[in-house]
């Protein structure tokens, strides 16, 4: 092992213990998942109740604000302490980080669609709820996903140090790492992976908001 | 009575706002099924609060409307809506449905079959002149023209039988404007709706209206026809609104002959001699005299050239006498008028009236005198019997009308 350079070293635990990795990236990408689909859950239609009640908005973002605020870390240790530690509270902590962008995104999008649309659409006889799935939501679908991506990749990263209260997940990998002497391998097993996770979700997301775009001039 | 109902009715219609803003005060309106009605006013006069109420989009907060006899406020105001055309400025097509599904929106929120809305889509946009295959595109893929057609026909789609329109052409190059203005008019003809435009724009508005609602500070000052609007302003305000240039225009477009013509033109019986026809030539000093009888009835005319030639041969004025001659009806058109003399190089027109009676002549002199008002804005003093030389010529020729 000690005649191995970090990248050889790498390599060597990849094919060790690949099923291991896997599994922690799957553990990793699952709770980072529920937490980020949670915040959408509660999230988009909380966006979309302040979007039509305008005035509940800035108290609403400014809370979901100060929760952003907050250190992660403090964050987990402050969630740990009600819920104990394991998974729960890692999920609990990326629901309240993706709870942000995902509010504040849909009412966004929300906003910017065109009013003279909205007008339109109530002048043509179109129903408070019609207006709602038939135009607001499409026309603002793709910024809304702008906003999960956003805090997907940023639940990501809350997951690696999620480790720290035993939640496991590639976080495990890297922590196990600085515990070892000379555990840089062992570490870049677990933070290759977790930023590799990362670029794809953000790739895939962004393709999907693309698609999610109101159509726009072919020539 | 049933079917004289008229569409819409404002029984004492206020609207005032949050804060005391008083947007339209005392609103008594009455549409007729069929007419074209255009408010006009400057902004902030309350002429898109008046039509906004119809269709619900604004509450009013005094009055009653009623819409084919029933009243608005205890209708369901989406059903409501569903009944009436709505287009506005900014067009408002929904930006992520194809055309054919924004035409088809109303129709498919009334559940149609879908057989029956493709007919209709297509039947719409054939009448606006864009292909059908148009319908599978975007509205980002058309001009703004272009779109608003479509935010037109999309106002048709389900059979309204009133259209509001909330300055629809008002972000579009006079061009596109005037066509679309056109194919507006055109369409409310031919499918016999009613509609209630908003608008600043007063050419607009002579051009499209059967009937002028003219609003400022919340109160409606004359609801009239184009015509009548031109003719007789209720006041300063509408004047300044019309603007003094149409006005003027305008008087050639509703000026009758009748109205500029000299009433008492040189005139001589047929029976008379010779020598009095030219004593009275000389005496009005002018070179033609009309021929009337002894009822008035205008017969032909003598002048001073066939006189000298045919002196010495003739002794009747009936003998020289001329028929052929052109003569315009009192009640004809200046503008028409003016058009004719000037292109047939006449020096003077008779008028007269149904009966074929004499009861005047324009003359080119006369004409100098409606340009001279129209340029420097004298009093309209045409009539009066200051000039005794119906058919003078120096003034005439003087007066640089020819050609």
């Amino acid at each position: 092992m000690a005649d191995m350079n970090t990248w050889q070293q790498f390599w060597y635990y990849m094919s060790e213990n690949g099923a291991y990795v896997l599994s922690q990236f799957t553990r990793h990408f699952l709770i980072s998942i529920y937490g980020v689909l949670i915040a959408a859950v509660v999230g988009i239609p909380i966006g979309l109740f302040i979007a039509r009640n305008r005035k509940l908005s800035s108290t609403i973002i400014g809370i979901a604000n100060v929760i952003q605020t907050i250190p992660s870390l403090a964050m987990l240790s402050i969630i740990m302490l009600g819920l104990g530690l394991g998974v729960n509270t890692v999920i609990v902590t990326v629901f309240l980080y993706s709870l942000l962008p995902i509010i504040k995104n849909t009412y966004t999008g929300m906003a910017s669609v065109d009013p003279n649309v909205i007008d339109s659409a109530k002048g043509m006889g179109m129903t408070s709820f019609q207006r709602l799935y038939m135009v607001e939501i499409p026309l603002s679908l793709s910024v809304i996903m702008a906003g999960i991506r956003n805090a997907l990749v940023v639940a990501i990263g809350i997951t690696a140090i999620g480790a720290f209260v035993g939640a496991g997940g590639l976080g495990d990998i890297i922590v196990r790492g600085t515990n070892a002497t000379n555990g840089g391998a062992i570490i870049l097993a677990g933070a290759l992976p977790t930023a590799l996770m990362a670029i794809i979700a953000d790739l895939v997301l962004g393709a999907v908001q693309r698609r999610l775009e109101p159509k726009k001039a072919r020539s | 009575m049933a079917t004289a109902q008229p569409i819409v009715q404002y029984l004492d219609v206020n609207k005032v706002y949050r804060g005391g803003n008083v947007a339209v005060e005392h609103i008594n309106l009455t549409i007729e099924r069929g007419d074209f009605v255009c408010l006009i006013g400057t902004s902030g006069s309350g002429k898109t609060t008046t039509m906004r109420m119809i269709n619900r989009m604004l509450e009013p907060t005094g009055g009653q409307i009623l819409f084919n006899g029933e009243d608005i406020h205890k209708k369901d105001p989406v059903k409501l809506r569903r009944q009436i055309g709505y287009v506005i400025q900014n067009i408002g097509l929904m930006p992520h449905m194809t055309l054919y599904e924004n035409i088809t929106l109303v129709p498919k929120l009334l559940k149609w079959p879908e057989a029956k809305r493709r007919a209709k889509a297509e039947s719409l946009i054939k009448m606006v002149e864009l292909p059908v295959d148009y319908l599978d595109r975007y509205p980002a893929e058309l001009s703004g023209g272009q779109q608003q057609r479509i935010g037109v026909i999309r106002a048709l789609a389900a059979d309204q039988d009133l259209i509001l329109m909330d300055e629809p052409f008002g972000a579009l190059d006079p061009i596109t404007r005037e066509s679309l203005q056109e194919l507006v008019k055109s369409l409310q003809e031919k499918l016999g709706k009613t509609v209630v435009f908003v608008t600043h724009d007063m050419d607009e508005a002579l051009k499209l209206a059967t009937k002028i609602v003219v609003m400022d500070g919340g109160h409606i000052i004359q609801n009239a026809t184009p015509a009548e609007l031109l003719q007789h302003p209720a006041n300063q305000f509408v004047r300044d609104l019309i603007g003094e240039e149409r006005l003027i225009q305008a008087r050639a477009d509703v000026t009758t002959v009748g109205a500029i013509m000299l009433k008492n033109p040189a005139v001589i019986t047929p029976g008379k001699s010779l020598p009095e026809a030219i004593a009275l030539m000389r005496k009005r000093r002018v070179d033609t005299l009309l021929v009337v009888d002894d009822n008035g009835y205008l017969k032909g005319f003598i002048d001073v050239e066939s006189l000298t030639h045919q002196y010495q041969k003739s002794t009747a004025v009936a003998d020289i006498m001329q028929t052929k001659l052109f003569y315009v009806q009192e009640t004809a058109l200046l503008r028409d008028s003016v058009d004719r003399i000037l292109k047939r190089g006449l020096k003077y027109v008779p008028v007269v009236d149904a009966d074929n009676k004499l009861r005047g002549i324009v003359t080119r002199a006369s004409l100098v005198d409606m340009v001279y008002d129209t340029i420097w804005g004298g009093d309209n003093d045409n009539g009066e019997s200051g000039n005794p030389a119906p058919v003078d010529q120096e003034p005439a020729e003087g007066g640089g009308v020819n050609e």
